[in-house]
């Protein structure tokens, strides 16, 4: 077992690495695509764009700058912004993280409850036209674009209705919970709501498709011999075996979530988070900070993966040898 | 086997089998839900494709100039169709709203004065298109990919896996934004192919591209199973070459899952494609999609939400369509086949 561990986390540091380098010949070694431009402005002269390409290094070659950028990001921690000179990446990170967090926790914790709830009561009133019903708001969840429903959101909130039912609600924008633990509630709930509602639907669907299957069980068949109630075979046996497959997507989305995947959402509702922090880098092209971003981003995610695996080779042994 | 043949009816056994791709067709056209998303669709591709004939012959306009000065009538009226606004920086115009008269501004004007209506109707095209050809694409590299590296095994598979790996840790979005953001300036070139940077191949190229793993993926999966199975060994055995397993024996097990992720893939490429173009890395002008109408909405929400709500509604509409289409489509074909997130 640990030496499977052991094993997941280093090809999951591979990845990593991977990453890092897919990433930096997106934007270095794409033919045709010279970063000196883009930092110099549209019409510079030659002169200026062989200093700009010597001040930031950019005439050096690929795996010098390569492994200078990844010096600076990891070891000595000082790496600057393209964009802004003097400002430096990683403060930014750690700024942008807890408004990130702050999204996708209390984000997450809306949907698994919703989910639970909608999957389990699918599946026990399967035939019936709740049923039916649950899943078809499920579909609507995966099919509605995140960015479209956040600015519904915002104009019923902040327009159509602000003068009525909805005066309470804020402006756009983020408080931090430090600060003030009930503004960054009120700040967040519509946030919270909108993420959640893109995922509450395909994690119903899934636990009434697992819930539903499991009842079929050999082993439901023997709880139902040894006399044991419905509700207790429902939530005792089937469910918990069904749990499995929805936490280990869990883990993916989460981690894909905090990685900066909630990027639309926080565009649409103005919070200052990873994902914000990540689309305003790409528009200016700024490497060091996209660098510093998605490195970030697929640390979160191969944790997640590499966290999931583990967790299923500890619940089924023959996954350790796959 | 022989005695449970011997219980059946005379008159089943004497039939011939329909085969596996019939029973599917009937069993979709069982399914009544899976019939009206598919109805559903067809309205949506028939008025996509109508476009043209809208804008020339009912509302009498060019959706892709702006008509900053023009003037339309309603009720009887001359009105313009831009109005500078009153309220705000005064920088700002107001468009004019839903007339709802087909021949004048049916669903009102944009920023700049084009017939939202119009402009919907094409953007539906610009839309269904990238949506429907980056699906087949990345569903074709995909089952390519997947196949060889199943079958291959080896070297070969552990190369192609650990590069589905890095693009699979990669959050979707923030990859195609990078591709986006890079080829956007200068467009695409890769050998002898070449792909300007305002052409709707470059975003059907990306979200091809990044959705590959998604369909690789399960079926290098499946791949690995049916590799050992005594058909393959067979054909193994009596030295058949490879290219000809792969094609008679490997393929037509697979291809049932390939075709299942079609519509699911179509629906989620063109969420991807609208979520690009509104962040404006995507469709670029002068082409229209559903994702750029919405962007263009954005600076009127407050005012003439319609030009937002219109097309993100169509969208949610075709993509749920496209699902609900997709889950009847695997029903029938194969009820075990999952994309990424079990759904």
């Amino acid at each position: 077992m640990l030496q499977f561990a052991v094993k997941r986390f280093g090809s999951a540091l591979l990845v990593m690495f991977a990453i890092s380098v897919l990433v930096f010949l997106i934007f270095f070694a794409t033919p045709g695509v010279d970063p000196a431009a883009r930092i110099a402005g549209r019409n510079a002269d030659p002169a200026t764009l062989a200093q700009v390409r010597h001040s930031f290094g950019l005439d050096r070659p690929l795996p010098v700058r390569y492994l200078l950028m990844m010096r600076h990001l990891l070891i000595d921690r000082d790496l600057e912004s393209f964009v802004n000179r003097g400002s430096r990446v990683i403060p930014q990170i750690v700024q942008a993280t807890p408004v990130t967090l702050s999204l996708v926790i209390g984000a997450a914790l809306i949907w698994m409850t919703a989910g639970l709830l909608m999957g389990t009561a699918a599946a026990t009133l399967r035939g019936k036209a709740a049923d039916p019903l649950i899943m078809l708001v499920g579909v609507v969840g995966v099919s509605l674009p995140a960015y479209w429903l956040g600015e519904v959101v915002n104009l019923i909130t902040q327009k159509q209705l602000h003068d009525s039912v909805f005066s309470w609600v804020p402006p756009p924008g983020y408080v931090g919970l430090a600060k003030d633990p009930g503004q960054w509630a009120l700040h967040l709930l519509f946030p919270w709501l909108t993420l959640a509602l893109l995922y509450a639907g395909i994690y119903a669907r899934l636990l009434r498709g697992e819930v539903i299957s499991a009842l079929s069980e050999d082993y439901v068949r023997t709880a139902r011999a040894k006399g044991l109630s419905e509700r207790r075979i429902l939530l005792r046996h089937a469910l918990r075996c069904s749990l499995i497959p929805v936490v280990s997507l869990f883990g993916l989305d989460f981690g894909a979530l905090v990685g900066g995947a909630a990027l639309l959402t926080e565009v649409v509702f103005g919070l200052p988070g990873i994902g914000k922090l990540t689309y305003d880098a790409l528009q200016n092209l700024d490497l060091p900070v996209i660098m510093g971003t998605v490195l970030y981003a697929a640390f979160f995610v191969v944790l997640a993966n590499a966290l999931v695996d583990i967790l299923y080779a500890r619940l089924d042994p023959r996954a350790r040898h796959a | 086997m022989g005695q449970v043949t011997d219980t059946l009816p005379r008159s089943r056994e004497a039939r011939r089998s329909p085969g596996p791709w019939r029973t599917a067709a009937g069993d979709l056209l069982r399914n009544r839900a899976a019939l009206a998303a598919a109805v559903v669709l067809l309205v949506v591709v028939v008025a996509s494709l109508c476009a043209p004939l809208y804008a020339a012959h009912i509302a009498h306009t060019d959706p892709f100039q702006s008509h900053v000065s023009g003037t339309t009538v309603v009720d009887g009226k001359t009105v313009p169709v831009l109005t500078p606004s009153s309220t705000g920086l005064g920088l700002g115009v107001t468009p004019i709203g839903p007339t709802w008269d087909p021949a004048h501004y049916f669903l009102g004007a944009d920023n700049q004065g084009r017939d939202v209506m119009a402009r919907l109707l094409y953007g539906g095209r610009t839309s269904l298109f990238i949506g429907f050809t980056a699906a087949l694409i990345s569903c074709a590299l995909g089952t390519v990919v997947g196949v060889v590296a199943g079958y291959a095994g080896g070297a070969v598979d552990a190369v192609i896996s650990r590069v589905l790996d890095v693009i699979w840790a990669f959050p979707v979005y923030l990859l195609a934004i990078c591709l986006s953001v890079v080829l956007l300036t200068n467009g695409l070139r890769l050998g002898p192919l070449t792909v300007d940077a305002g052409s709707l191949w470059l975003p059907v190229a990306i979200i091809a591209a990044i959705y590959v793993p998604y369909i690789a993926r399960p079926l290098r999966g499946q791949v690995l199973v049916l590799r050992n199975k005594e058909f393959i060994q067979a054909a193994i055995g009596s030295g058949a070459p490879v290219p000809r397993i792969l094609r008679r024996e490997v393929l037509p097990n697979v291809l049932p899952t390939a075709l299942v992720f079609v519509p699911l893939m179509t629906a989620l490429a063109m969420l991807t494609e609208s979520a690009l173009s509104f962040l404006s890395v995507g469709v670029q002008p002068p082409d229209a999609s559903w994702g750029t109408i919405i962007e263009d909405g954005l600076g009127l929400l407050y005012t003439r939400p319609t030009v937002t709500i219109a097309p993100g509604l169509l969208i949610a509409l075709t993509t749920a369509a496209l699902n609900v289409l997709g889950d009847g489509v695997r029903d029938a074909l194969d009820p075990g086949a999952r994309l990424r997130g079990g759904v």
